[in-house]
């Protein structure tokens, strides 16, 4: 195939010279037949097309009818592959990710557990997937049927009254969430204007408080990593709308002042909003609703194993007490003598915060969600956080001495260490990342949580076992002695991908976001 | 339970391994007082045969044996198995963000695809890596017309889709913006000499559908010379995103944003949700711009790869600055519809816009002579709203014969008399020209 592009590569000498022992772990990595593939842009030939429609009957002309300004010919740059093209260029590209299915993912804070294929055969049911959101009620009482009880599972697993199912995504309901609890303010005749937010935060929580125009106050968590009720006692005043707190944090440990930091926060009047990203430690075992969570979103695509899709789709519905339920988005889904309905209109609900996105949520994620609880049932979602957590803190032992444990204090459901160790010989968290990846393994979440410098935040989650972590933990050990003995090797990491480290900086100085006809890259 | 691996051996050695004499003791740090010491109240566990059966129970009561005439915002589609099965691919469906790119070139690449042909079909410079929704993307670019002018009004047209404008309000709700209406006339596009008056040098953006919620081709060049005539953005939004194989690009008109969904292409209706929301803005405006943005690069030894970029306008990095709190937005599904406009192509995507509009013309002349009148003048692609005395009653009685006739107009514009009698119909490749005739006669009598 001819480059159109006039780009070439540089390099064609192997990568993989540097001096690094990935076959030491038993993950190790090897290469296989990888393959190198253009963008469909810089393939094809004139004429080609992938697709089989039936034939345009004639007499319909579109400039009849439609202003002749308003209309183009062709969509000029598109390209023109045939089917086996189309299929072969997307099946090498799957070659070059990695997922869970591939292999170990311990992505710290976004629970990487196994996606149920039989949860991705039940959503493709045609009765789902091609059921109109906008059918009838009477068409759609299955769909409507599975979010109520959707709703009301989840009601019960987190302690709330009830739970919205909009929100697209955890940072979606954080955004819900904060609109409720702005609205319930000024239906107490003052939003105030600020919103806790403890150093350990995720990213999101900032930036959706700014989105509801609320300024925030970080609050420094203490030497054990818990936020103190005092710190917060401090910082609370009456112009305080929220706070907001992951439990566990981010740093994987218990807030176990939650119910004091509760009363000082309900005590002047503000609520409590309860980050649910880490919700997996403690489902079955605690509920954030009996803690003093006044509200918390729930990220379907982490707890409750629908999958991350390359980035999304996600689903973040938000469960609210009692206090919160009128100020809920539209629509509700209700059960009535004769069935399932939507409640869409405002009239019925005058308190709402309104529409959050367009129809009734992402109700693929809903099938997939449902699914999971009706095959774990009580005991088996109480062993999910069980599990979650022994593998976590059987990680946690087994690395302790190799790397720096920046807090003692108990962990759940993830641990986070730290390159101390390592810098001193100049090899530094990245490194150990990148060196993972040659071992056969996703790198943890890296330098998050920002109280952390160096971070390394391991989540194994409760689907792996013993022999992976085992694995990992030889890896991590190998890649520990390695940073001792001759760290400048690990900046070669990795060596066995198909591309080697990238040149971030250069793509933010000199953005190419999109191919251009003789697009080059340097 | 076949997702949790450990025997009782192994978890008596990881115990040992962590110095906890019980799974219990791992909890210490949970205070006694907030435990949860009985069994949820969730139904019990299901084996995988009694799983299935019970969920063919619930889709079996979602009428789908016929394929919708509703549009309005999610359009039925063919779509080709060669989608769903590379989607299924478990490196693309159980990978996470892009944040590691030496081991995501594969999504990474996909998203620089999908960002490419979101510029080829809005003919605007640069595209995000997707959105929510089209609802919410139109959402942020109304934001992001905020921050860029410094004005605090938006001025959005009746005929924009009402759940898009019903999620512009209450994203806006915090912000103090102003939101101003124009209505449409009876060609059904937006009023221009009420657009007109609307927009003043405080308004920061117009907001139009193209094609409109009523499936009409509107005015978007005008419309975008007023409003660039007072200093605001364009925002043309399309959810109808087959249309943009036949219409001239928004971008070329004029628009200085477009959002909307690509959900037309390579994804199932799915009652709603995902779909992939695409976000498109003038290069000026890429720093401002929401979301994540792949990007090409080199590696260390000059190949050519890709990576997540412009990072430090997201919440990650600059936390409450940040152009928007998105983090998860709709990877999986702008794959599906990367994949699938490869396989439609240039002549693919041509011979389906055409085709959609002829089945759009179809269903009209169908319906013409069955005796009802379309509801607006203006021209249309695929979906129009017919005249057909009472449309609720109309959905009602087709509902019971198991076809979706429509949404009736009047549910979504109360206050105006001329919907009361309008049903909102679409025509897409899916529905053959026999079955088109047959929901014309439906449509008129038993």
């Amino acid at each position: 195939m001819p480059n159109p592009t006039g780009w070439k590569p540089k390099v064609a000498r192997e990568a993989g010279e540097g001096r690094g022992r990935p076959e030491a772990g038993a993950l190790g990595a090897t290469r296989g037949l990888v393959l190198e593939e253009p963008l469909v842009f810089e393939q094809g030939s004139p004429g080609r097309s992938g697709v089989s429609l039936p034939e345009v009957p004639p007499g319909a002309d579109p400039a009849t009818e439609i202003p002749a300004e308003l209309l183009r010919a062709e969509v000029e740059g598109l390209p023109e592959m045939d089917e086996l093209a189309v299929v072969r260029h997307f099946t090498r590209l799957s070659q070059w990710n990695w997922g869970i299915d591939s292999g170990f993912y311990p992505l710290g804070s976004c629970t990487m557990k196994y996606n149920p294929k039989s949860s991705e055969a039940l959503a493709r049911l045609s009765g789902f997937a091609n059921a109109h959101p906008l059918l009838p009620a009477s068409m759609a009482q299955g769909a409507l049927e599975l979010m109520w009880r959707l709703e009301r599972a989840l009601s019960e697993i987190g302690g709330f009254a009830a739970t919205t199912l909009s929100p697209a995504a955890g940072a979606h309901g954080e955004l819900a969430g904060l609109m409720m609890i702005r609205a319930y303010h000024v239906a107490h005749g003052n939003p105030r204007r600020k919103v806790l937010i403890p150093d350990t935060a995720h990213g999101t929580n900032p930036a959706s408080a700014a989105l509801n125009g609320y300024s925030t106050v970080e609050l420094e968590s203490g030497s054990d990593g818990r936020l103190h009720p005092e710190t917060v006692a401090r910082a609370m005043d009456e112009d305080v709308a929220a706070i907001m707190i992951t439990n566990p944090n981010t740093l994987g440990i218990f807030e176990s002042h939650i119910r004091e930091i509760a009363e000082v926060v309900h005590a002047r009047g503000g609520l409590v909003y309860g980050d649910g990203a880490n919700f997996n430690a403690l489902l079955g075992v605690a509920r954030p609703g009996d803690m003093g969570f006044d509200v918390m979103q729930y990220n379907l695509h982490k707890t409750f194993a629908t999958p991350h899709g390359g980035g999304g789709p996600g689903s973040g519905p938000v469960g609210v007490r009692e206090t919160l339920v009128p100020f809920l988005p539209l629509p509700l889904v209700l059960s009535e003598g004769s069935g399932y309905r939507l409640v869409t209109d405002p009239a019925e609900r005058p308190k709402s915060i309104g529409k959050l996105r367009e129809f009734s949520g992402n109700a693929g994620m809903f099938v997939r969600a449902w699914a999971l609880i009706r095959e774990l049932g009580p005991e088996g979602l109480r062993r999910v956080a069980e599990l979650a957590v022994l593998n976590a803190n059987y990680v946690r032992a087994g690395l302790r001495g190799h790397f720096n444990l920046p807090y003692e204090t108990d962990t759940l459901h993830e641990v986070v260490f730290d390159d101390k160790a390592q810098k001193e010989g100049g090899a530094t968290t990245m490194d150990v990342a990148k060196r993972l990846i040659d071992h056969g393994s996703h790198p943890p979440t890296v330098y998050f949580p920002l109280v952390v410098h160096g971070a390394l935040m391991i989540e194994p989650t409760e689907t792996e076992s013993k022999e992976t972590l085992d694995q990992f933990v030889e890896a991590m050990r190998d890649i520990a002695a390695q940073a001792q003995e001759d760290p400048a090797s690990l900046q070669a990491a990795p060596e066995k991908t198909i591309r080697a480290r990238l040149d971030e900086t250069r793509a933010a100085r000199k953005p190419v976001l999109r191919w251009t006809p003789g697009m080059k890259v340097d | 339970m076949r997702y949790h691996p450990h025997t009782p051996e192994d978890v008596r050695a990881m115990l040992a391994a962590c110095g906890a004499r019980s799974v219990d003791e791992l909890f210490r740090s949970i205070p006694e007082a907030l435990r949860l010491r009985r069994p949820l109240d969730v139904p019990p566990a299901a084996d995988e045969v009694s799983l299935f059966a019970e969920f063919r129970g619930l889709a079996a009561r979602n009428q789908t044996d016929h394929p919708p005439f509703i549009g309005a915002g999610a359009y039925p589609h063919h779509v080709p198995p060669a989608v769903d099965q590379l989607v299924l691919r478990g490196e693309f469906f159980t990978a996470y963000t892009p944040y590691q790119p030496e081991v995501s070139q594969g999504t990474l690449q996909a998203l620089f695809e999908w960002q490419t042909f979101v510029c080829l079909l809005t003919g605007l410079a640069v595209s995000n890596a997707s959105m929510y929704d089209g609802a919410t993307a139109t959402a942020e670019a109304v934001l992001m017309a905020t921050r860029l002018t410094g004005r605090n009004k938006v001025v959005v047209s009746a005929a924009l889709h009402p759940e898009y404008r019903k999620v512009i309000a209450t994203y806006l709700a915090s912000t103090g913006d102003e939101v101003v209406s124009v209505p449409y006339g009876e060609d059904g596009r937006t009023d221009l000499d009420a657009l007109a008056k609307a927009v003043d040098s405080r308004t920061a953006a117009v907001v139009l559908g193209y094609p409109n919620f009523f499936g009409v081709v509107d005015a978007l060049p005008k419309a975008a010379a007023i409003a660039r005539a007072a200093g605001a953005l364009t925002v043309s939004v399309t959810a109808e995103a087959v249309s943009l194989g036949l219409l001239q690009s928004p971008g070329a008109l004029g628009a200085d944003v477009a959002t909307g969904t690509l959900q037309s292409f390579g994804n199932t209706l799915n009652f709603g949700g995902p779909a992939p929301g695409f976000f498109a803005t003038r290069e000026a405006n890429v720093r401002q711009m929401p979301g994540r943005i792949a990007g090409a690069t080199a590696d260390k030894h000059g190949r050519r790869g890709f990576v997540l970029t412009l990072s430090t306008r997201e919440q990650h990095i600059r936390r409450e600055k940040a152009t928007s709190n998105i983090c998860t937005n709709s990877g999986l599904t702008a794959l599906a519809a990367t994949i699938h406009l490869s396989l439609l192509g240039k002549s693919g995507l041509s011979r389906l816009a055409r085709l959609n509009y002829a089945r759009g013309r179809a269903l009209r002349l169908a319906m013409q002579k069955a005796g009802f009148k379309t509801r607006f003048s203006g021209p249309t692609f695929n979906e129009a709203a017919f005249e057909v005395g009472d449309a609720e009653a109309v959905v009602e009685r087709l509902a019971k014969r198991g076809i979706a006739a429509g949404v009736a107009l009047g549910r979504w514009y109360p206050k105006d008399p001329r919907m009361k009698g309008a049903l909102l119909s679409v025509a897409t490749e899916v529905h053959t020209p026999e079955l088109i005739e047959l929901f014309a006669e439906s449509v008129r009598g038993p």
